[in-house]
């Protein structure tokens, strides 16, 4: 019992969390446009939410918090209290104590305390409250009541009595009231009233068509009208009962909305419509547009309107929450599958027999299939990483006194989740350092000729099994001089090192090179771009610099869309196989000893026509023996270049299953992983990249074969 | 070094290097393997053999001759790959070692095991967690977590390469 009491309870933090994030993002988009209703709306809805919830599962410092909060909201989103910095400040410090106080029991109740007094202090004296506190705090504890209630969109129409007046009772009144259940919209209706000579001044010749759209219930609604109904006309219909409207712009034709209300009959709209003409034929007959035109004009709107119906059932039925471990588990079992699956194809292949062939074949088909649905299911869109960095860039412009804007593009753009989660701390590094050391203040800025405002561009794309995601600023850049000086002073790079501004750049990823001239608490330590570029590199990424003095840098990581499973180059060299990732390979050429030219590790090959370096792997690895008569070439493209792979042999396309070598490998930068092949024998993942960017850097030299085979 | 860390009778796997005979906590060991054969990891120090595919784990296979300065192992009949579970940073791991033959598993007494001495092991002392006596023989006893740990087997600057090629970028 009790734990699956915990269980709900850590449901309601997970799901509180993502509604306090639901706040933040609300908040900061506040920020840049003070009167949006919709994200006023969407805040207060969030707070609600928490507070709703909170209280079922006994988060009783929480629901009082959040009610606060919720109190403030409520006044703003009357236009009661305009929609400050200040505001939202105090909201943002709210929203993250909320999150503390989800988290743990203590450590925050003096927080608290001054928070909810300056929350207080935002409120005007005489406000309206909407209600009491205390009433409304029982009302949220009832379970039954409140219980996120989905909104519901009501047609009601009152007709009072004409004697209403003189019980003392004023309709207006009632229907103020029933806007305080939610959004509401009242039509008065005056055919009733009659002639002014015969009008009895007491009597209500009135009535109303109201459309309310609220989260309470018809009970809620009924409630108001409890003191009148007996004697008033009151029919409340159910218009919509989804949360959202729907969506759908357009609503029904209003000859239905007027059948359905009872003021016209079935027949005599059909009478109407019959004598009308639709306004293609109208069009056709005036000569205005050809038939033609007018077909496919109906069938777009046919074709849309359909494509939207499919896409609403398909949202609807697209969120499903599952454990993430659930999903990791998924994934190792199509990992053991693919390994498995690998073993009988080998194995049909010594055998020799059709049918087992054909199985394996078919076997392999699917596994393929299999893989890409489950890979599919781990992708995440970014944004939800991108989302943290504009608070981030938020309080950091407070904090830095700089001016920042922070443009995102591409935030639906999907990533596998194991990604999603070890890419937040190493772009928020990155971020903070744009923010830190790019950005201007905004007087230099402005002395600059530069807009006081810095710009901060972020985005992420698909290229091909990649995705990239660039840093862009427009600050002051790096400054390829100092960072030079910096790296000789440090014995990073030799005295008199010739090297582009480009190549120069990169070094600010190697430990204990900061150029800051103090160390704030942002950053200067010249720790953190090593981690930073180390993190990526664990993922199987690379990271790129490029800067312009005075104009700006760009950072651009390259990103593999999964860790679990990956296309591969399968080559063998001596007895070792290895695997290249079959991404960033071009093609394959055959390379005859003979025609082998150059020396130092670093040589030429002649690619029908086209000079391409290349790196015998071979070398690279000490693996002793002789290469055989006819090398092979994989040519992969890096970096933008393209550069060769020389192998002994390329065996063919695997899929490949990555391992971890775990710690014990962890300085090992030439290899990104392992994988178990058919015949149960492991090959090593070759991280290209990381081998020709350290070429590129002159740090590889070619080391001698200096050590007998083994294993 | 001291023997505090031992304070009740426990088992031990003996194993044979040459002709010294050592000793691990039964506790850490998973399994023991017939010799299968390793694929070497480019450029890592000689006493890292490479690794074995391990029921669909990979798992790094050390030759503790090298590691302790012996010899390499000469492949018998009887070598075999000690599977042990030792504690890493981000929790447990597995850990393959060669060795020329597995013994026995013995209880000793934790009277019968004194601290290491200082020197004349031929072993870096802080890989012994004692000497255990059994039939007038001593048996070291090895604190495999120390002898695996990362930093040890991770240490780029064993492999002997010439200057600025044992770093990639």
């Amino acid at each position: 019992m009790s734990s699956s009491s915990d269980r709900h309870k850590e449901v309601f933090r997970e799901e509180a969390h993502e509604l306090l994030t639901e706040l933040e993002q609300s908040l900061l988009e506040l920020e840049n446009t003070p009167g949006d209703s919709e994200q006023i709306g969407r805040a207060f809805r969030a707070l609600h939410t928490i507070k709703g919830s909170g209280s079922m599962f006994g988060f009783d410092e929480v629901v009082a918090f959040a009610h606060e909060l919720e109190t403030v909201f409520d006044l703003v989103r009357n236009g009661e209290i305009p929609v400050t910095k200040e505001l939202i400040g105090i909201t943002l410090e709210s929203g993250d104590l909320l999150r503390r106080m989800l988290d743990s029991e203590t450590g925050w109740q003096e927080a608290v305390a001054s928070l909810v007094q300056r929350l207080r202090e935002l409120v005007p004296a005489g406000a309206p409250s909407p209600s009491g506190p205390a009433a409304k705090m029982k009302e949220q504890k009832d379970p039954e009541k409140d219980r996120d209630a989905p909104q519901v969109t009501y047609r009601i129409r009152f007709r009072p009595s004409l004697s209403i007046l003189s019980t003392g009772t004023d309709p207006l009144l009632l229907i103020d009231e029933l806007g305080q259940l939610g959004e509401c919209k009242a039509i008065v209706q005056t055919e009733a009233v009659p002639d002014i000579d015969s009008i009895d001044p007491e009597a209500c010749y009135l009535y109303w068509d109201i459309i309310l759209t609220t989260g309470k219930g018809m009970n809620a609604i009924r409630d108001v009208f409890i003191f009148v109904e007996g004697d008033s006309g009151l029919s409340i219909d159910i218009l919509d009962e989804k949360g959202s409207l729907g969506g759908e712009a357009n609503y029904k034709k209003l000859g239905e909305i007027l059948i359905e209300r009872g003021d016209l009959s079935r027949d005599d709209l059909e009478n109407i419509l019959r004598n009308t003409k639709r306004l293609g034929e109208t069009l056709v007959e005036a000569g205005l547009v050809g038939p033609g035109k007018v077909a496919s004009a109906l069938a777009e709107q046919q074709y849309m309107r359909e494509k939207r119906r499919t896409l609403k059932e398909a949202e609807a039925a697209s969120s499903i929450r599952v454990p993430s471990s659930r999903l990791d588990k998924l994934a190792d079992l199509i990992g053991e599958l693919v390994t498995m699956q690998a073993r009988l194809s080998q194995f049909s292949l010594v055998n020799n027999s059709p049918e087992l062939s054909a199985i394996a074949e078919g076997v392999e088909h699917l596994t393929e299939e299999l893989r890409d649905t489950i890979m599919n299911v781990r992708l995440v869109p970014i944004e939800t990483v991108f989302g943290k960095l504009r608070r981030i860039v938020r309080d950091l412009s407070n904090d830095l006194g700089k001016e920042v804007e922070l443009e995102i593009e591409g935030g639906e753009t999907e990533l596998d989740k194991s990604l999603i989660e070890k890419l937040g701390d190493p772009l928020v590094h990155l971020v903070r350092n744009s923010m830190d050391h790019g950005i201007e203040p905004p007087e230099v800025r402005e002395a600059c000729g530069k807009p006081r405002k810095g710009v901060i561009h972020l985005s992420a794309a698909h290229s091909g099994a990649n995705v990239l995601i660039r840093i862009v600023d427009d600050g002051k850049g790096l400054d390829a001089a100092a960072i030079k000086a910096k790296a000789i002073e440090k014995g990073l790079i030799p005295q008199g090192a010739e090297m582009t501004d480009r190549e120069v750049c990169q070094l600010i990823f190697a430990s204990g090179l900061s150029t800051a001239k103090e160390v704030t608490k942002v950053s200067g330590r010249g720790v953190g771009m090593d981690v930073v570029k180390k993190n990526i590199e664990s993922l199987r990424g690379t990271i790129e610099v490029e800067s312009w003095k005075g104009q700006g840098t760009d950072i651009t990581l390259r990103l593999p869309l999964t860790l679990a499973i990956i296309d591969g180059l399968l080559v063998k060299i001596g007895d070792g196989h290895f695997v290249i990732p079959l991404s960033i390979v071009g093609e394959c050429v055959e390379m005859a000893s003979a025609k082998k030219a150059g020396r130092n590790g670093r040589r030429i090959a002649n690619v029908r026509g086209e000079i391409v370096p290349y790196i015998s792997l071979r070398d690279l690895f000490a693996i002793s023996g002789a290469p055989p008569e006819t090398e092979q070439i994989v040519i992969i493209e890096t970096d933008g270049r393209k550069v060769g792979l020389l192998v002994d042999h390329v065996i063919g396309e695997n899929q490949t299953v990555i391992k971890t070598l775990g710690g014990t490998f962890r300085d090992i930068d030439w290899i990104s992983g392992a994988t178990i092949l058919g015949d149960g024998s492991v090959a090593l993942i070759v991280a290209a990249g990381q081998i020709v960017s350290g070429l590129n850097a002159k740090r590889w030299r070619r080391p001698p074969a200096r050590r007998n085979k083994k294993g | 070094m001291s023997v505090s860390g031992i304070s009740q009778a426990s088992q031990y796997l003996t194993f044979r290097l040459g002709e010294e005979v050592f000793a691990i906590d039964i506790a850490q060991v998973r399994e023991v393997l017939d010799y299968t054969p390793v694929t070497r990891v480019p450029r890592t120090p000689d006493f890292m053999c490479g690794v074995i595919n391990l029921r669909g784990s990979v798992v790094p296979v050390v030759d503790m001759r090298l590691k302790f300065g012996m010899p390499k192992t000469e492949k018998t009949i009887n070598t075999c790959i000690i599977i042990m579970e030792i504690s890493a940073e981000g929790g447990r791991a597995q850990m393959g070692a060669l060795a020329d033959s597995v013994q026995e598993v013995v209880e000793l007494e934790p009277g019968s095991i004194e601290p290491a001495p200082k020197i004349g092991a031929g072993l870096r002392v802080d890989f012994i967690k004692g000497m255990g006596k059994r039939d007038e023989k001593f048996i070291i006893i090895l604190d495999i977590d120390r002898v695996f740990s990362e930093e040890e087997l991770s240490d780029i600057s064993a492999v002997k390469l010439p200057a600025g090629a044992g770093q990639a970028a």
